[in-house]
């Protein structure tokens, strides 16, 4: 709004160096300026975007936390960008969930986006579930996607899931190779399915390479109370504990709660390793200090899945229904930053990824039917 | 003199959200938005009829927060366990709906009598331990929210008494049969919830139990002074359980009214935070069952519309920081307009004095 303003000053001015101006003229161009500057911030306060070149839009219903919150939420907002970075044009609107939700406040967030005009739109998150069911229905010609997971019979809803357990798999084996006190551990953010599915990927890796691993394993909170995805103080807590019990290396399925368990690693000093959850932790910049502690990252490339929907959406080939992103299509994987991991323990994983693809192992998601000793 | 007397309980309120206003325009001016244009956002969209229905069924839910909040603080009882008593409460009475077949005129009253009675049960725990064990309803009360989480998901997994969708990551009861959804009534193109009639009911009752009976008398005597009521003769331990148990029964029926007529179910996107929100509203209200309803409208009136600042390029903690300032605001405005009705009343029964005097000097000259 304001370049617009001053855009429009420095044009009078111009014209007012090139002498074409009386004093009245130049009255009447203040005027102008002045009245087109109250227009604008009228405007721009109205609706931001009015200003700029008409854009289309994307709408993107973030869960609790928002594109700023590191993880889950903000890679939804990376495939955005690394959407809208090859296809100009396109612009976003975004609005996020508080704690308070119900199932008619997530409809009216859902429904507001689509009466801005925003067309695909991203759902972020499975508590969507049903608000999106109401709002696909009224809204059939808008195109949705709904993140971790899906809505049967709907006809302009993409589900966009990952096989998050197989991503923890290959980091629980790694863990279980990495492991000199043959001992590991997991925190996982909220006592909920999604999270017990990486539990269940990270206990199996863990089982496949040494079934005699010591395991212990807590989270954060439980549901409603998803508090546990941000709480550093109790991952911090968490993982010292794990370590004191003789664990070396301990893996959080917790969001910024793994923050903490980081930092737990780095004070326990060298020997003790962190791994991290959905995106390559050791890149965050708040974990520049402890990143030598994060032996590696179990990634759920929610942008990829997410990318794929808008091109999906936007370029005729969208197709409703549950579309499933593992490891065989890079929705899932681990992440090399710090060269933590050695050459020999890698060949091991990859050729355990390469089983995982061609489905020679299935990885479970019921963690409660792993059995490993706990002392 | 009744005029003069609502004012001054209108004047606290009032005041606190006058004050809120001021406070969010100098935030909003920092931010350079325009306040009154953000207000009339907030309030255009917010009065919008689709909208207005839906504040309308928020407000049911925050109400019998809040009542089950002031009947507590009439007791000087800081029910912070309403979370705790409304979750366990709901997904008791959603579990027992879903697994019942039963006509309309008992299916319903069923989930909701299961609903109260699961929450007054609960609350009577920290009643219970506050009685006996004199341990401070505050702590017993959030452990017990603590509790009560964990039993729900230790209950909701698949295989117990939840299921899972194949493609779903939550976690809900079996739905309730058709015969217990609560009718809505269609309206400026919103679904307005029934259940709002249980909500005046509650408002009511505990309008008439506080002001027109013994029970109430002995209620408001015990939260003034313990240990005066004790020695007059009122069983006090009694009361507390008991009040505790009742505000257990009303945050139990919080949210019924979403279950019975949207949901039908109980599940992991059920809100949390209601403890909190009864708390301030009651505060707001003043326990008054009308001033809580004002109160709860405007709360649901407010977090319906912040979404609209969001699309608008505004933050929506605007209206987190409206309802922080409205708290404080209130509490503050209402210890000033206390002092200024003690000092009147001071001025009253000084002058009354010395007419008294000054009367009975006359009739002694005349003596």
């Amino acid at each position: 709004m304001r370049t617009v303003t001053k855009v429009a000053v420095t044009h009078c001015r111009g014209r007012i160096e090139e002498g074409e101006m009386t004093k009245s003229k130049l009255r009447q161009a203040g005027a102008f300026v002045a009245a087109a500057g109250l227009i604008l911030t009228a405007v721009a306060v109205g609706s931001n975007s009015a200003t700029a070149a008409p854009k289309k839009l994307i709408g993107i219903a973030f869960d609790l936390g928002g594109k700023d919150n590191p993880g889950f939420n903000q890679l939804a907002y990376i495939g955005y960008q690394q959407f809208a970075n090859s296809h100009p044009g396109w612009d976003e609107k975004d609005l996020q969930g508080a704690n308070s939700d119900t199932d008619a406040t997530r409809a009216q967030r859902l429904q507001l986006l689509v009466s801005a005009g925003c067309n695909p739109i991203v759902v972020v998150g499975f508590s969507y579930h049903a608000a999106l069911q109401t709002v696909a229905a009224k809204n059939p010609n808008v195109k949705f996607a709904l993140v971790d997971d899906s809505i049967d019979n709907a006809p302009n809803v993409e589900g966009l899931e990952f096989k998050a357990e197989q991503g923890s798999y290959v980091v629980g084996a790694i863990a279980a190779l990495t492991s000199k006190t043959h001992s590991v551990g997991f925190i996982g953010g909220v006592n909920v399915p999604l999270i017990q599915a990486f539990e269940a990927g990270f206990k199996a890796g863990v089982a496949k390479i040494n079934p005699n691993t010591k395991y212990q394993s807590t989270y954060a909170s439980n549901p409603p109370d998803f508090s546990g995805f941000n709480a550093p103080d109790k991952g911090k807590e968490a993982a010292l504990g794990m370590f004191q019990n003789g664990a070396d290396v301990v893996y959080s399925a917790a969001g910024s709660t793994g923050l903490g368990a980081h930092q737990a690693a780095a004070q326990a000093g060298a020997g003790h390793w962190s791994i991290g959850v959905d995106a390559d932790e050791a890149l965050y910049p708040v974990n520049q200090k402890v990143a030598n502690f994060i032996l590696t990252s179990a990634l759920k490339n929610v942008n990829v899945g997410v990318k794929s929907f808008l091109k999906d959406a936007t370029g005729g080939t969208f197709t409703p229904g549950v579309h499933m992103f593992g490891i065989d299509n890079g929705g899932v994987g681990y992440s090399l930053t710090g060269s933590h991991i050695s050459a020999g323990v890698r060949v091991k994983v990859n050729a355990l990824i390469k089983q995982i693809s061609s489905g020679e192992i299935v990885v479970p998601t019921d963690p409660t039917k792993i059995n490993l000793p706990t002392k | 003199m009744k005029a003069k007397k609502i004012f001054w309980t209108l004047i606290a309120p009032v005041a606190a959200i006058v004050i809120s206003f001021i406070f969010v325009s100098i935030i909003l001016l920092f931010k350079h938005a325009n306040p009154f244009s953000t207000f009339q956002l907030i309030f255009s969209y917010g009065f919008q009829p689709g909208n207005i229905v839906a504040e309308l069924n928020q407000t049911i839910a925050y109400y019998l927060a809040g009542i089950a909040a002031a009947i507590g603080f009439k007791m000087l009882l800081f029910n912070i366990g309403i979370d705790g008593q409304y979750r366990l409460a709901i997904f008791f009475a959603a579990v027992v709906g879903g697994s019942t077949h039963l006509p309309s005129f008992l299916e319903i009253p069923l989930i909701v009598i299961t609903a109260m009675v699961v929450g007054a049960a609960w609350a009577s725990i920290a009643g219970y331990l506050k009685v006996k064990k004199n341990i401070s309803e505050v702590i017993s009360n959030i452990m017990l929210n603590a509790i009560a989480s964990g039993i729900i998901i230790y209950l909701l997994q698949p295989g117990r008494l939840g299921t899972k969708g194949p493609h779903s990551d939550n976690l809900a009861t079996p739905t309730i049969p058709k015969s217990g959804w609560m009718p809505t009534i269609s309206m400026f193109g919103g679904q307005l919830y029934t259940f709002g009639i249980v909500a005046i009911a509650v408002g009511v009752i505990y309008w008439i139990i506080l002001n027109k009976t013994v029970f109430g008398f002995n209620l408001r005597a015990t939260g003034l002074s313990f240990r005066a009521a004790r020695a007059s003769g009122v069983n006090a331990p009694r009361m507390v359980f008991i009040t505790m148990a009742i505000s257990g029964a009303i945050a139990g029926l919080t949210g019924v009214g979403e279950c019975l007529s949207e949901t039908h179910n109980y599940s992991l996107a059920f809100p949390e935070g209601y403890a909190l929100t009864g708390l301030a509203l009651a505060l707001l209200g003043r326990n008054n069952p009308i001033g809580v309803a004002f109160a709860a409208f405007f709360w649901a009136f407010l977090e319906r519309a912040a979404p609209i600042l969001d699309l608008n390029g505004i933050p929506n903690e605007i209206v987190l920081m409206m309802e922080g300032t409205i708290i404080l605001a209130t509490v503050a405005s209402y210890e000033v307009v206390k002092r200024i009705n003690k000092r009147q009343q001071q001025k009253l029964v000084g002058s009354a004095q010395i007419t008294n005097v000054e009367s009975k000097v006359t009739k002694e000259s005349a003596v």
